[in-house]
């Protein structure tokens, strides 16, 4: 005998016409009057605006036109909204949901999120997380949607002592997470490439 | 399914410890490898290390929440959301169910989206070309949040096969796309629902990547005459099961909020 829980539903592949679903102007056509869609922010979201920007790879290096990327994040003061953050520190903006969703471009292969900067929150055991975007992503030929985290390069501190990011072995294969930082047009860009396999194997992680 | 079972009890955290009750583990072994070669696609697509496995924080044990004012009156029915004057062509059905999580309980408020081929197989999509026509009246997709019992329900037109560059002569089976929420990030899941007597359920390579028989029967939705509608729309249920929680808190915190 053993304890009867149900068991989780089986993940299939997005398919490659994710885009109908979840993004239909991509696909081509207007049916929602309200879409979920890139940008995260409006004017009055409280932080630092930026965008995150970056193209995905196969394993023979080319690139994944056809994924959909889906961020969820915590805001400026590193809260997120959601009941179940209970953290003591900072607020909950109202107008930052911290989640979107963006699809790699059928030429270019770039995705881009709108968004601001989260700030650091409470791990585990009242150690601190870097500021950090939790990113899933899906596509034609991935089984179930790959889970990571997009950390800022420009924090080297908080980093440091991050307790996911301490928890990569391969010191090396840290750098696989970090977003490289550019100005372009006034505008704060976070270049975040994700190669699902192969030399330079973005870190994917078992939640 | 609503049969059930037993419940977690809240997590024994210390102060200062994990602040949120934390999701059960993933049990990969019913999940389709990333790498099935089977399915041609997934061998360049399929990352090579092992996944790094992390203790739950609140970055995994929180996710996005959506309203129905977010929503419009037709997205949950496809017959008439992308009508031009006429309707979608198809047999007409219901497709319903419950979204539970491990521990049998429905998961209220969460929403779910749908997407389809249309009754000939072709996806209202810029990158389909395949020969069956565009239907000009079906959009193919849809969405609803579930209501305070986990339930949710839209209406559509059976989907048709459609043929596939996987192996010559791949046909997919009728199936619908949805994707799912929960109320964790971390539960975020994405699956297709196939029509109880199809054929091709037992020949798709994409089903066969999945190791586990009884999790691909989860998957064929059976015919559900009680909820069809007499002389109008027949109904196929369809439950869907995220990853359990280990605390019931998170309820008691919602309605509160």
């Amino acid at each position: 005998m053993s304890v009867k829980y149900l068991k989780e539903t089986a993940s299939q592949t997005a398919g490659p016409y994710v885009h109908i679903g979840l993004a239909p102007h991509q696909a081509g056509f207007d049916i929602f009057q309200n879409n979920f869609d890139n940008n995260l922010v409006s004017a009055t979201t409280r932080g630092a605006q930026i965008i995150i920007e970056g193209r995905v790879y196969d394993g023979s290096g080319s690139l994944v036109r056809d994924a959909l990327i889906e961020a969820w994040q915590a805001n400026a003061d590193g809260r997120y909204n959601h009941p179940g953050d209970r953290q003591k520190t900072g607020s909950v903006d109202p107008n930052f949901r911290g989640w979107g969703r963006a699809c790699t471009d059928f030429e270019t292969g770039i995705f881009r999120f709108y968004t601001v900067k989260p700030g650091c929150v409470a791990g585990r055991e009242g150690k601190v997380m870097a500021p950090h975007i939790n990113l899933w992503i899906v596509a034609r030929g991935i089984n179930i949607g790959l889970n990571t985290r997009m950390y800022f390069a420009d924090e080297e501190k908080a980093n440091e002592s991050d307790p996911v990011l301490r928890g990569i072995e391969l010191k090396q294969r840290r750098e696989t997470l970090l977003a490289k930082p550019s100005q372009k047009d006034g505008k704060t860009i976070y270049t975040f490439d994700i190669v699902l396999q192969g030399e330079n194997e973005t870190v994917f992680m078992d939640v | 399914m609503n049969d059930l079972v037993s419940h977690a009890p809240p997590a024994f955290v210390k102060e200062g410890g994990n602040p949120y009750p934390e999701l059960f583990r993933r049990d990969y072994a019913a999940q389709s490898p990333a790498f099935a070669p089977i399915y041609k696609t997934s061998v360049l697509r399929s990352p090579r290390n092992a996944l790094l496995s992390i203790d739950h924080t609140l970055s995994e044990t929180t996710g996005p929440m959506f309203g129905q004012n977010e929503l419009g009156m037709l997205d949950n029915d496809l017959i008439t959301n992308y009508a031009k004057g006429g309707e979608a062509i198809g047999p007409r059905i219901i497709v319903h169910g419950y979204i539970l999580d491990e521990n049998g309980r429905g998961l209220p408020n969460t929403l779910v989206e749908f997407w389809q081929a249309n009754a000939g197989g072709r996806y209202r999509h810029k990158n389909d070309t395949y020969l069956a026509p565009i239907d000009p009246n079906f959009g193919g997709c849809g969405r609803t949040l579930t209501d305070e019992n986990g339930y949710y329900y839209f209406r559509t037109i059976r989907p048709g096969a459609y043929p596939w560059r996987n192996y010559v002569n791949s046909w997919r089976p009728a199936h619908i796309h949805f994707s799912l929420f929960g109320n964790a990030f971390a539960q975020r899941l994405i699956t297709q629902m196939y029509f109880e007597g199809d054929p091709l359920i037992k020949v798709c390579p994409i089903i066969k990547t999945i190791p586990d028989e009884e999790a691909i029967q989860r998957l064929i939705a059976p015919l559900d005459l009680n909820a069809s509608v007499p002389d109008d729309t027949m109904a196929y249920r369809f439950d869907m099961v995220l990853r359990g929680r280990r605390s019931t808190l998170f309820e008691n915190r919602l309605e509160g909020n």
